[in-house]
């Protein structure tokens, strides 16, 4: 952990769609220059919603609440003028899916470009350009003078997320969101954009928010761990904490599906149930109807985070899991 | 794209040719004799009369014959003599086409703008109370017939407010402008005549907005429809994500992809109006291609008839041909070869 200020500190954040539906629930987390935070979770877990929060870009008629502190800014509660002029300049977004991220029928080179001058209204359309073409460069696009002038459905997943990091990063942001930015991609393609996602710290102060369900992408590049089940954050740590003693059997759940050389072939296990919908959460722990060590406790108390050890966990059994086996997970799964 | 352009030009003549083929069968084969409109009741039974009312137009040939004699004067551009008024189809059809262009142009004109500024206005305040008053309008423009809404326009701006001069297409008791392109405004803009302009203007207001408001009623329904779904796409939070404001959102953003499947329904319109503004037309007292072709229809009056089907079919092709390049150029997916 760093001891310097975090780019953006989010406290207590809360998102409540307007059909009374909580998706985020007291979601906290900071990002240092540099760093890479990891937010891991299943579909519906509140990690988007978080992220679109913290973009100002919440789906219609929802209520925030909380704290969302950009450079010690308040962003709740920010004027719309306001958070457009931080949207794109001081923070940046890139999507899942690059298939459906870029506009269809405006040149990719018009894309970029439109965001430099967003935030630059006094640089020219040519200088804009030229700047495209350098972003375009800096993530590895070939040809890019070229490329400028070409459609979105001119290039591979691959290069229009790339297309999409340019765009994003066209104002050298402070902080990064990346909501899952390999998950529609080819196998390959991804440790490429990873790795571009990784060599921008070099280029200018970034910190990195990271989305992914993709727990080898975790181990490999983030610096912090936020695991979110059910609007909630129920651990987090520093990576290596985490992937050596995690204190949550969700979060121990999640590294049992994850394949390794060491395991044999079909020890690959899976959590049990589903998560739950966000209308019917379960009393208690939310994660109770799929643990594996769910007692009395659990159907009536939410455990909140607190530390242990080296990490922030949410589970009334944090102490007893130092020495808890996920193969627990196998007598569960077929009685789930 | 030119070889494009021109390679479904040059197929016209073809479909035109099969157009008219169909046509001519078509009207054969109604019962009903075209001698009626040739030759006044009390002659009727007077054979030499009928014999030679049917030899002056070739009615005496058989069919084939006919057909071939048809074909062959319609290759070298000359469409036959109407039963009715005994002139030249190509006269009168010159004569009417133009007063129903000005009339459907304009009413194009009315129709998309209105129609597209409403569609998007109801996207961007969905369910509020302005998308609701939009989609009651559209409606309305779409449902209501013609002959109802012209009239009572026509009784409450014209006779009750005198706003609105009656049906016609200019003043009968000034001169309308030389003839160039045949639609009265151009041609007074052409002549330098700048209150004949505005007296044809005057006339042509109201046909143009009752005949546009079905239009209006279309696209607007399906403006909203597709920004609706524009609006929801990635790319639109992408926009936004990189500081877009709401107008270069709606407009630079949402807008372009939206209006790619409504180009289709604009060049549709259009064509579908050259023919299918009758209603307008004999409203408002408009001496247009519409009336001409239901006026020739109840005398049976092939020539006539299949003239009409002609420009009927030229209308469909030509602004299909013209949908398809517009579409190219708004959708960079799709290349013509």
């Amino acid at each position: 952990m760093t001891s310097d200020k975090p780019l953006l500190e989010v406290v207590d954040l809360r998102v409540s769609l307007n059909r009374g539906v909580d998706v985020v629930r007291g979601v906290s987390f900071n990002v240092h220059a540099k760093k890479v935070v990891s937010i891991v979770g299943e579909s519906g877990s509140g990690k988007s919603m978080t992220v679109r929060a913290v973009m100002g870009l919440p789906p219609p008629l929802a209520s925030l609440s909380g704290s969302i502190k950009l450079n010690g800014e308040e962003l709740v509660g920010a004027s719309e003028r306001r958070l457009r002029r931080l949207r794109g300049s001081k923070i940046g977004m890139i999507f899942q899916d690059p298939m459906t991220a870029l506009n269809p029928v405006i040149r990719v080179g018009d894309l970029i470009a439109e965001a430099v001058r967003l935030h630059n209204p006094r640089m020219s359309a040519k200088q804009a350009m030229q700047r495209a073409i350098e972003l375009l460069e800096t993530v590895a696009v070939p040809q890019p003078d070229v490329r400028v002038r070409q459609y979105s459905h001119e290039f591979s997943g691959g290069m229009r997320q790339r297309v999409m990091i340019a765009m994003a990063i066209a104002n050298n942001p402070d902080v990064l969101i990346a909501d899952e930015p390999t998950t529609a991609l080819d196998v390959t393609v991804q440790a490429q954009i990873i790795e571009v996602l990784s060599n921008l710290r070099q280029m200018f102060p970034v910190g990195l928010v990271l989305i992914t369900h993709d727990l080898g992408i975790v181990a490999g590049v983030a610096d912090t761990v936020v695991v979110m089940y059910a609007g909630k954050v129920v651990e987090t740590g520093p990576v290596r904490a985490i992937f050596r003693g995690s204190r949550h059997p969700y979060t121990r759940g999640l590294l049992s599906c994850l394949p390794s050389i060491e395991q044999k072939a079909g020890k690959l296990v899976p959590i049990p149930g589903n998560p739950p919908s966000l209308s019917a959460r379960p009393s208690g722990c939310p994660f109770r109807p799929r643990c594996p060590m769910a007692r009395d406790i659990c159907s009536t108390e939410e455990p909140e985070l607190r530390t242990v050890d080296d990490i922030e966990t949410a589970c009334h059994f944090a102490e007893e899991l130092r020495t808890f086996d996920t193969s627990a997970f196998q007598t569960t799964a077929g009685s789930a | 794209m030119l070889t494009y352009i021109i390679r479904r030009l040059l197929a016209m003549p073809f479909l035109l040719l099969g157009v008219a083929s169909l046509a001519f069968c078509l009207s054969h084969l109604t019962q009903a004799d075209p001698l009626a409109a040739l030759v006044s009741e009390r002659q009727m039974n007077n054979p030499e009369v009928i014999a030679a009312a049917k030899e002056r137009w070739g009615l005496d040939k058989s069919l084939p014959e006919q057909f071939v004699i048809y074909v062959t004067n319609l290759v070298s551009g000359d469409l036959g003599v109407s039963f009715r008024t005994r002139r030249p189809v190509l006269t009168d059809i010159s004569e009417r086409l133009p007063a129903t262009l000005e009339l459907v142009i304009a009413a194009m004109i009315v129709g998309t703008s209105s129609g597209i500024l409403l569609g998007i206005v109801a996207a961007r305040f969905r369910d509020k109370p302005i998308d609701y008053l939009a989609r009651f309008f559209a409606l309305f423009g779409s449902t209501i017939p013609v002959f109802w809404s012209g009239l009572l326009l026509l009784y409450i701006l014209s006779v009750q407010f005198s706003l609105i001069p009656g049906p016609g297409r200019f003043d009968p008791r000034g001169q309308p402008p030389p003839f160039v392109t045949g639609m009265y405004t151009v041609d007074a803009l052409i002549a330098g005549d700048f209150r004949g302009f505005l007296t044809a203007l005057h006339y042509l207001v109201l046909p143009a907005f009752v005949l546009g408001w079905s239009v209006t009623g279309i696209l607007a329904r399906l403006v909203r429809a597709s920004m609706l779904d524009v609006l929801g796409q990635d790319y639109i939070l992408a926009a936004r994500a990189k500081g877009a404001g709401e107008r270069r959102t709606l407009f630079r953003h949402a807008l372009p992809n939206a209006m790619i499947p409504t180009l289709t329904i604009i060049g549709y319109s259009f064509a579908y109006l050259i023919t299918g503004a009758v209603l307008t037309e004999s409203v408002f007292a408009w001496p247009g291609i519409g009336s001409y072709a239901v006026d020739s229809a109840r005398t049976l009056d092939y020539p006539a008839i299949i003239g009409v089907s002609l420009v009927g079919a030229s209308a469909f092709l030509l602004s299909n041909l013209v949908t398809d390049v517009t579409y190219a150029f708004a959708n960079p997916r799709i290349k013509l070869s």
